[in-house]
Order: C-alpha cells, then sequence, then structure tokens
C-alpha cells in the first residue's frame, strides 16, 4: 500500500459506531462494490456519491465502537478512502484496519484544526500529517513495530503467508 | 500479575507479561457466525488454507440473519455450513440446534475458565465471566487462528471495578453494567480489560455476570473478567468438555486505577438512545411512550432473564399497539422456558416468541423499526439505526424493566406493574 497519499478532508464527529459506517441491514453480502455504495449511508446520505478516490476521513473518538464487522473499514476503503485520522479508534476497528491494510492514524490535534474539505499530506511510514490549505505540521501516534511489520507485509493474511506458516 | 496477564502469559508461554507487551499466543477457541466467518473462509482459501488447526476448537455459529432471513443471507450461510462439513468441525450448530454463540457456547461447556477465546464478533467478551480471556476480533484475525491456531495481541491495561453492597430490587448484572458505562462513558475503557469484582458480583447467578462482562466492550474494553468462584465451578461442573483452569489476580497485581460502586445506589438502569452511556434511572426518564419492546440476545437471553419477565408479565397484558417479542436465547433456554410454563405467560400476555437468534438486535430481522419508532430492549447497543431505520430509537434495559414498559406502553418501572 502507498506510504504517502494527498486527499481532501470528509469530517465527521465522535463515537461514530460501525452502524454508521455500514447498516447491518447490509451485511447479508460482502461484495466490495455493495458495501462501497452503502458506506456511511445513516451518517451522511450523499456521502458514498459524492467521495472520490484518495480522499481522507477525519473523525473524533472513538471511530469505529461497536461491532467486530470487518465490513466497516472494508466499505471505507472499498470506497476509495486512502486513510482514516481520527483522536483515537475503537480497538477491533483498529485492529481490522491494520489486518486489511487501511492506513489509519490517531492524532488529536490534527483533527481539531482540520475542516471537511482541507486538503492533507500524510506520511504514514513517519506519522507526519501536513494541512496543506491551512498549512500547519501534525505528528500521529507512534505506529508500534510490530504493526508496521504487519502493514509492509501487505496485511496479516500476507505477513503468515511470508513467514511460512499456512 | 491480574488474572488476564496471568492467562496471556500461559498461552505465549511466558513467565510473566506487562500491559503494552505484544504477543503471540496460542488460541483455545476461535468463533465466528454466518456474517464475519464467510469472510474470514475466502481468506484462509485465499491463502491457501487447506485444514483448520484443530477441528475441537473453531466454532462456527449462524445465528444473526438465521433462519435465513433473505437469499443473500441464505448464501452466507451456506458457505459456512460447506466449510464445517468440509472441515468436519466438531461445534457447528444450525436449525434446531443453533443458538445465540455468545449463551451457546459457555452452555455446551466449549468455553472453560482460563481459556484464551477470539470470536469475530465484539460480544465475544462475554466469557470473562467464566475467568477466560476472550475478545472480539475481525474475520481476517479469526482466519489467520483458523490456520495457525495463533494470534498477535497486545497485553492489555487492567481496571478494576468494584461493587459493594446489596443489589436494589429489580437491579440484575445488566444494570450495574449500564450504570458503569454511563459512569465512564463508551470509550472509558478503550484497549483495556476490565475486571469486575466485590461482593455484588459474588451474589450474581452465572447468567447475571455473562450480562456484565458482555457490555465490556461497549465501555470500549478489550474484555471483561471475573474471578471464578463456586458459582463458575458449579456452572462448568457436567458441562466442560476440557479441564477448567482456574486463575486468580495476585495480591501485589498491579491496576491502572480501581473504580468503586455502592450498589445501595444503583436503581433499575436505561440507556437512552444513541449511545450506550446516556444512562439514568428508570425513574427519572419521564413519560417516554413506545412501539415495540424485545427481550433477548447475548446479554439478556438466559433462562433467569425469562424468569423474571414471566413474574412481570404474569396476569398482565402487552399494552394495546406495542409488540412484545421475547427471543430465549439457546434451544434449551427455550426448552426450559417452556416447561416451566413461562410461555403460557408470554403468550396470555400477548407477545410473539421468537426461535433463537440475534434477529432484531442488529436490525436484521425479527422485529425491525419503522421511522420514529421506539423500542425497549434488553440487548447492548443502542446506536443509530440499529434496530431500523434511522430515525427509530432504541433503550437500553433489563428484562424486568423491558416486560413492565412493555404492559405500560412507556418506560416503566417494575414496581408499577407488579403489586408487592
Ligand atoms: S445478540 Fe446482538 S449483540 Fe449478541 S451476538 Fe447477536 S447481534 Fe451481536
Amino acid at each position: 500500500m502507498p506510504m504517502k497519499m494527498r486527499g481532501t478532508v470528509w469530517k465527521f464527529g465522535s463515537d461514530i459506531d460501525t452502524d454508521r459506517i455500514i447498516p447491518a441491514r447490509h451485511l447479508n453480502t460482502s461484495d466490495p462494490a455493495e458495501l462501497a455504495r452503502h458506506c456511511m449511508e445513516d451518517e451522511d446520505p450523499g456521502f458514498a456519491g459524492k467521495v472520490k478516490p484518495g480522499d481522507i476521513i477525519v473523525a473524533g473518538k472513538n471511530f469505529g465502537c461497536g461491532s467486530s464487522r470487518e465490513h466497516a473499514p472494508f466499505s471505507i476503503k472499498a470506497a476509495g478512502v486512502a486513510c482514516v485520522i481520527a483522536k483515537s479508534f475503537a480497538r477491533i476497528f483498529f485492529r481490522n484496519s491494520f489486518n486489511m491494510g487501511l492506513p489509519i492514524l490517531e492524532c488529536p490535534d490534527a483533527v481539531d484544526s482540520t475542516s471537511a474539505g482541507d486538503t492533507l499530506d500524510v506520511d504514514f511510514s513517519n506519522g507526519i500529517i501536513k494541512n496543506v490549505t491551512k498549512n500547519k505540521v501534525f505528528k500521529a501516534n507512534p505506529i508500534p513495530q510490530f504493526m508496521q511489520e504487519l502493514v509492509r507485509a501487505g496485511g496479516l493474511m500476507k505477513w503468515i503467508k511470508k513467514r511460512g506458516m499456512v | 500479575m491480574t488474572i488476564t496477564e496471568k492467562i496471556l502469559a500461559l498461552h505465549a508461554g511466558k513467565k510473566d507479561v506487562t500491559p503494552g507487551e505484544l504477543i503471540n499466543a496460542k488460541v483455545d477457541i476461535a468463533l465466528g457466525n454466518d456474517i464475519t466467518a464467510p469472510i474470514a473462509i475466502t481468506e484462509f482459501r485465499g491463502v491457501g488454507g487447506k485444514k483448520v488447526f484443530n477441528r475441537d476448537r473453531v466454532v462456527l455459529v449462524p445465528d444473526h440473519f438465521t433462519p435465513n432471513k433473505d437469499i443473500l443471507s441464505a448464501i452466507q450461510s451456506k458457505a459456512v455450513r460447506e466449510f464445517a462439513v468440509e472441515q468436519k468441525l466438531t461445534h457447528y450448530y444450525e436449525g434446531g440446534d443453533v443458538g445465540v454463540e455468545h449463551a451457546l457456547l459457555p452452555e455446551k461447556g466449549i468455553v472453560v475458565s482460563g481459556d484464551l477465546v477470539i470470536g469475530a464478533d465484539s460480544h465475544t467478551c462475554t466469557y470473562g465471566a467464566l475467568g477466560a480471556f476472550s475478545t472480539g476480533v475481525g474475520s481476517t484475525d479469526l482466519a489467520a487462528v483458523m490456520i495457525t491456531g495463533e494470534l498477535w495481541f497486545k497485553v492489555p491495561p487492567t481496571i478494576k471495578f468494584v461493587y459493594y453492597g446489596k443489589l436494589n430490587k429489580w437491579v440484575g448484572g445488566k444494570d450495574l453494567i449500564l450504570y458503569t458505562i454511563g459512569d465512564i462513558g463508551v470509550d472509558g475503557a478503550l484497549y483495556k480489560a476490565m475486571e469486575f469484582a466485590g461482593e455484588a458480583i459474588g451474589r450474581l447467578s452465572m447468567d447475571g455476570r455473562f450480562s456484565v462482562c458482555n457490555m465490556a466492550v461497549e465501555a470500549g474494553a478489550k474484555s471483561g473478567i471475573m474471578e471464578p468462584d463456586e458459582v463458575t465451578r458449579k456452572y462448568l461442573r457436567n458441562r466442560a468438555e476440557r479441564p477448567p483452569r482456574f486463575h486468580f489476580s495476585d495480591p501485589g497485581a498491579i491496576y491502572e486505577s480501581t473504580m468503586e460502586y455502592d450498589c445501595a445506589k444503583i436503581e433499575p438502569q436505561v440507556a437512552l438512545p444513541h449511545l450506550p452511556e446516556n444512562t439514568k434511572n428508570v425513574t427519572d426518564v419521564g413519560n417516554i411512550p413506545i412501539d415495540q419492546v424485545v427481550i433477548g440476545s447475548c446479554t439478556n437471553g438466559r433462562i433467569e432473564d425469562l424468569k423474571v419477565s414471566a413474574k412481570v408479565l404474569r396476569k398482565n397484558r402487552v399494552a394495546k399497539n406495542v409488540r412484545l417479542i421475547i427471543i430465549p436465547a439457546t434451544p434449551s433456554i427455550y426448552r426450559e422456558a417452556m416447561e416451566r410454563g413461562y410461555f403460557d405467560v408470554f403468550l396470555k400476555a400477548g407477545a410473539v416468541i421468537s426461535p433463537p437468534t440475534c434477529g432484531p438486535c442488529l436490525g436484521g430481522h425479527m422485529g425491525i423499526l419503522a421511522p420514529g419508532e421506539r423500542a425497549v430492549s434488553t440487548t447492548n447497543r443502542n446506536f443509530m439505526g440499529r434496530m431500523g431505520d434511522s430515525t427509530s430509537e432504541v433503550y437500553l434495559a433489563n428484562p424486568a424493566v423491558a416486560a413492565a414498559s412493555a404492559v405500560k406502553g412507556r418506560l416503566a418501572h417494575p414496581d408499577e406493574v407488579v403489586k408487592p
């Protein structure tokens, strides 16, 4: 996955739960296109139609709380979102994102100073987030060594395969 | 070390572990359901997986949309069934054998004290009530464990929650956990282990303890756990399929913090929409008319929950234009409720009795809400749109409050319905 990205910001509040990211009524499938079509449906019905590949989601605390459904990070990824930056993530969402290679960063300051529509430059490898619109630079919480390894391998399954554990 | 650290250390083959440490640990039980297992199965096959690490330890329970609610969910269930048959899994349940996973696994003795359990379902934390470390993960994690029998974990710090004194009338495990979440918030225990202790926990039945640990994830926790005691041992007798291992926190164990609650102050709780932390005493919510009541789920669909529901509903009738849906969580709970005569009470009251399923808890089927409708539910989540349209509302409560509300047609305290 690319380590550097530039994208336009979609801003959401705190405690965005997995039912709002992808409601259970769409969990009878794991088809990427179908899940992408309903991403954030109950939070912002227009989101799936307007989001462009490479855009960035910025949200408050506890993003992705609730269900363990991998459909949540998956629908975000399938919708073309390049990266999610939040004040904090719910733990299963955090885990799932690394396991499937959706880049996510925790950075409360960047969230507070970023508005919808801003352009961000994100370097995942060192956690540097630059708000191009506002000309401000932030550093995200460091990512543990092992999780970086997971990301470099391309997710948990590829990591397992690489280690010859299959 | 805390009980959590001991179990993790043991499964990682280490003498000790400390919070924040990343470990690779052996998994005793890995669980998937009809929503999460199909993805795991695809990933398992995608990397060339041929055989699961142990056919007795991978448990598949299609309980969310079953009996299949539509063609797409039937396709998902079929994928799970075919995999279970191909892998000759010991623990695969469907039809008249299936129940809500987190009620079914302990009941069948599949999870025992001292286990390390992962489940591709966030409420896997329920089994902490048995003194096991159990936590919810995603489908990719489940796929990895199906292949290797191991998984990476970050050792969580532990917060200890101590409950003193006697429970008030109509107060159960559900109220203790709602009250706690109301106090610390939906991210109050983010990434952490919640260890529940104190005399009030000791006096809870296993059913009540499962309700408490079930909702640890609603405070953001990685796991909830309780030290095993005589109640645990008695529950496991004649049902544990492997010898349990009883672990206890050391007297010098290090906790990140300790919270103490005086149970005398805890009244029946209600969590108002749209977060489990929006709690109030039921007597303080005012006049809130309702359209539907759901009694069931992995939080409160056990026999003790149906017993107290029957007690409230006896000689009472559900209010006009209110639907009461009762969902025994497993086939054996269903049978026991029937044999004890609860079904008679429920039917006379005007309730619908559903077969065991998650059903409306996640807005799947068996009781979806229309725009603007309000439900009181014994489940664990009241997120926006959780049970239907995004303008509908869910109020979380214990079974006695739910049953009383069904009778009154508004949120109600059980004392309003049951005369002493
Ligand atoms: S009953 Fe509800 S919370 Fe429990 S496993 Fe089923 S959907 Fe999840």
